[in-house]
């Protein structure tokens, strides 16, 4: 397993992280159903407006899944940040990862590693993390 | 009065993974009382110490039942519920 996604959607991923500091950013990347292919990117807003916690607001989510179906599509990716710590599944993030078929992605733009940045993949199902490759693509 | 609720990926494996399934019930309780009969153990997915869990969002038609009345929602004939895991995390 392993997660491919193109250098265009990694970047204005990494990108939002930025322009949202200090807050966490997130979102989404969709694509056809049954296909696992990261396509379309969808920036969500976080409605927590907090640099250590992030939530779709209820609203957005079900007009995001109302969307996802009519267009016969599925979440590919459920990415956020961290701003001030590494790109590694928070004990709040497992607990609340609630879609198995998704890769989970982390991205940190913390200053400690600038200009560098991380950005990883995870599937979490049952509470168990397994981190998988990123295939970035041109 | 049957009520079409929707059930997301995760909750699955307890409706044999229909997307869609039937219940019945005047208030979102009741539906998720007789969703639980039907399906054992979905309702305590759904609730925890006789509330709606804090990640999970139950929706009639477009409306979040926190904004109905919560579990006391009334429910009537042809609506439609939708359940959902919040996506959020730290």
């Amino acid at each position: 397993m392993a997660l491919e996604i193109s250098q265009e959607i990694v970047d204005a991923i990494l990108e939002q992280s930025r322009a949202e500091y200090p807050d966490e950013c997130c979102g989404v990347v969709l694509g056809p159903v049954g296909a696992d292919k990261a396509l379309r990117l969808k920036p969500m807003i976080n409605s927590a407006h907090s640099p250590t916690f992030y939530e779709f607001d209820p609203k957005d989510l079900l007009a995001l899944y109302r969307e996802v179906d009519d267009n016969d599509e599925e979440i590919v990716v459920i990415y956020h940040s961290h701003t001030e710590t590494e790109a590694y599944p928070s004990r709040t993030d497992i607990a609340y990862a609630g879609e198995p078929g998704a890769h989970y992605v982390l991205v940190s733009t913390r200053k400690e590693i600038a200009p560098a940045t991380e950005f990883r993949s995870y599937r979490i199902i049952d509470g168990v993390v397994t981190e998988e490759p990123v295939v970035i693509t041109a | 009065m049957t009520i079409e609720v929707r059930i997301p990926t995760i909750l699955r494996p307890y409706t044999k993974d229909q997307k869609a399934v039937s219940a019945e019930g005047s208030t979102l309780s009741a539906v998720i009382t007789n969703l639980d009969s039907t399906y054992a153990g979905l309702g305590e997915r759904l609730l925890e110490n006789g509330a709606l869990r804090r990640f999970i969002n139950v929706y009639i038609n477009d409306e979040d039942v926190r904004f109905l009345g919560g579990l006391e929602a009334p429910i009537k004939d042809g609506d439609s519920i939708t359940i959902l895991p919040a996506v959020a995390g730290g």
